[in-house]
């Protein structure tokens, strides 16, 4: 368990990390905060021959308000970001998903941008990038800055749009529309491991119906996905129960989430309809939805 | 482009300094060289315990610049120019800390294997919030294993040392 040689930089400047990134491809590897790559090293998992560690580089930490949206470095610790009462009312679906994150001491070295990089299909901060249409900005020698919608970031099992000499640099959040309530829930085996299934939800109330909903899904599919059918479905509808039942028939559809000794694929899909159903349920009643007609007719919806 | 062109190599020696409880302590080491085993191996402060060594059992838990951290997910050369806190800094002048007190008072141990994981990560957390609940004990607890006590006994420590050091709210 100890992980195998490999050449070190910690450089002071994005430039300097930028070209060392360019001078070795693939074989060099990016160092955040550590709590997936230093693992994977130890397995043996990994074996890149350069790691270039960020943690040097100044104001890559910063988080600041910019025409309401939330600006984050990538290199933000997530225990950072969860005591952040700029994150907290800027962005709280993010707050609301960050103390999901393993234990405090994984939180206060993992980064924003590492667990963003990193795409482990349980994870937990993809999602709140897919439900939040975070912008996500990768930097790089050759091309300098491009910023990409979190739609297009996510690509597969681990796997991000990011190129070998891209660094992912900045986390952008836009504003939340007057009248919006989020909520984040997930189930796990014990707290602090990987969601079995995870979501990240908003809606949005207007006159008492539906004007916008947002769900993302982890833990059911190689990348993290939008429930895009379901999201649809909800726009106009008043926020009652059964439409909120439909929704999680509906968010699970043509979905096949991986089955593994935590737990079957049709136990995590039925876990996914109930969170659907649950934190549509508490989303709506932030965004101002009545309780008692909220909680009218059948069902247990807690 | 070939590493040594770069004046890059795998086997390269980088030069260590950082404060370890209140001294300052420095090494030379290898890149690939985590905390825990400088610690242990360079600095000879075996107090630092390694159970998985891949971040899921908390048994190494010390503090970075007040911050837990597992020093198995952490590189020496990470570590440059930080203040680490590992459990031989925590009692002063031979004497326990209140909270190793009250976890000896109360059997919060039986191998000692995972103790000074659960010192360190409490230490932490009475630092962040001086008087928590039972339940935030038990989460900020969860990321810590212990095979032998059945956890009921470190909290009933950690409860103790809190209202021995909150008197006010001894009910
Ligand atoms: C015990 C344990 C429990 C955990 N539980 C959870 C959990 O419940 N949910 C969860 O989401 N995560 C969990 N994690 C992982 C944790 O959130 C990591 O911190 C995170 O996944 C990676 O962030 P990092 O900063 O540590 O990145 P690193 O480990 O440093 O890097 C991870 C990968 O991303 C790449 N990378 C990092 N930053 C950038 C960047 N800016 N640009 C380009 N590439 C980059 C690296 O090259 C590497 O391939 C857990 C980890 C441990 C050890
Ligand atoms: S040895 Fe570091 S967490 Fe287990
Ligand atoms: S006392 Fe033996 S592992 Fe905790």
């Amino acid at each position: 368990m100890k992980p195998p040689a490999f050449a070190y930089r910690a450089p002071e400047s994005l430039q300097e990390a930028l070209s060392l990134l360019a001078d070795h491809g693939d074989e060099a590897k990016v160092l955040a905060g550590g709590q997936s790559l230093i693992p994977l090293l130890s397995l043996r998992l990994a074996r890149p021959t350069v790691l270039v560690d960020l943690a040097r580089i100044p104001g890559m930490a910063s988080i600041s308000e910019s025409d309401g949206w939330l600006v984050m470095g990538s290199m933000v610790r997530e225990g950072h970001a969860e005591r952040a009462p700029l994150v907290g009312r800027l962005a709280p679906l993010l707050s609301a998903a960050l103390p999901f994150i393993g234990h405090p001491a994984i939180r206060s070295r993992g980064t924003v941008g590492g667990s963003l990089a990193h795409a482990d299909p349980a994870a937990e901060l993809p999602a709140v990038a897919l439900a939040t249409d975070a912008q996500l900005v990768a930097t790089s020698a050759a091309r300098g800055k491009r910023t990409l919608p979190a739609a297009d970031f996510f690509r597969g099992f681990f796997e991000t749009a990011l190129e070998t000499d891209e660094i992912l640099t900045e986390i952008r959040l836009p504003p939340l529309s007057e009248g919006t309530g989020v909520c984040f829930q997930e189930v796990a085996r014990r707290h602090g491991d990987f969601a079995m299934v995870g979501l990240a939800a908003s809606v949005r109330l207007a006159n008492g119906t539906i004007a916008d909903a947002h769900l993302a899904l982890t833990g059911v599919a190689p990348q993290p996905i939008r429930a895009s059918e379901a999201e649809l479905a909800l726009i106009g509808a008043s926020p009652t129960k059964a439409v909120f039942e439909e929704a999680g028939q509906l968010a699970t559809r043509g979905l096949t989430p991986p089955s593994d000794l935590h737990g079957s694929s049709g136990y995590r899909t039925v876990v996914a309809q109930v969170l659907v159903r649950r934190a549509l349920r508490v989303a709506a009643l932030k965004a101002g939805a009545d309780y008692e007609e909220l909680d009218s007719g059948r069902g247990d919806l807690r | 482009m070939s590493l040594s062109a770069k004046g890059l190599s795998t086997d390269e020696i980088f030069q260590v300094e950082l404060t370890v409880n209140g001294e300052r302590r420095e090494g030379a080491v290898e890149a690939r060289k985590t905390l825990a085993d400088f610690l242990r191996e360079d600095l000879a402060l075996t107090g630092t315990h390694l159970g998985c060594e891949h971040g899921v059992c908390g048994a190494c838990t010390v503090l970075v610049d007040g911050e837990p951290a597992r020093s198995c997910l952490m590189l020496a050369v990470q570590a440059r120019g930080s203040a680490v806190l590992t459990i031989e800094g925590l009692a002063q002048k031979g004497e326990l800390s209140s909270l190793q007190q009250s976890m000896w008072d109360n059997h919060s141990f039986q191998c000692g294997f995972c103790t000074p994981g659960f010192l360190m990560q409490i230490t932490a957390l009475l630092e962040q919030s001086p008087n928590p609940t039972e339940g935030e004990v038990r989460e900020a607890l969860s990321g810590n294993i212990c095979r032998c006590t059945g956890y009921q006994s470190i909290v009933k420590g950690v409860m103790a040392a809190i209202a021995s050091s909150n008197p006010k709210d001894v009910s």
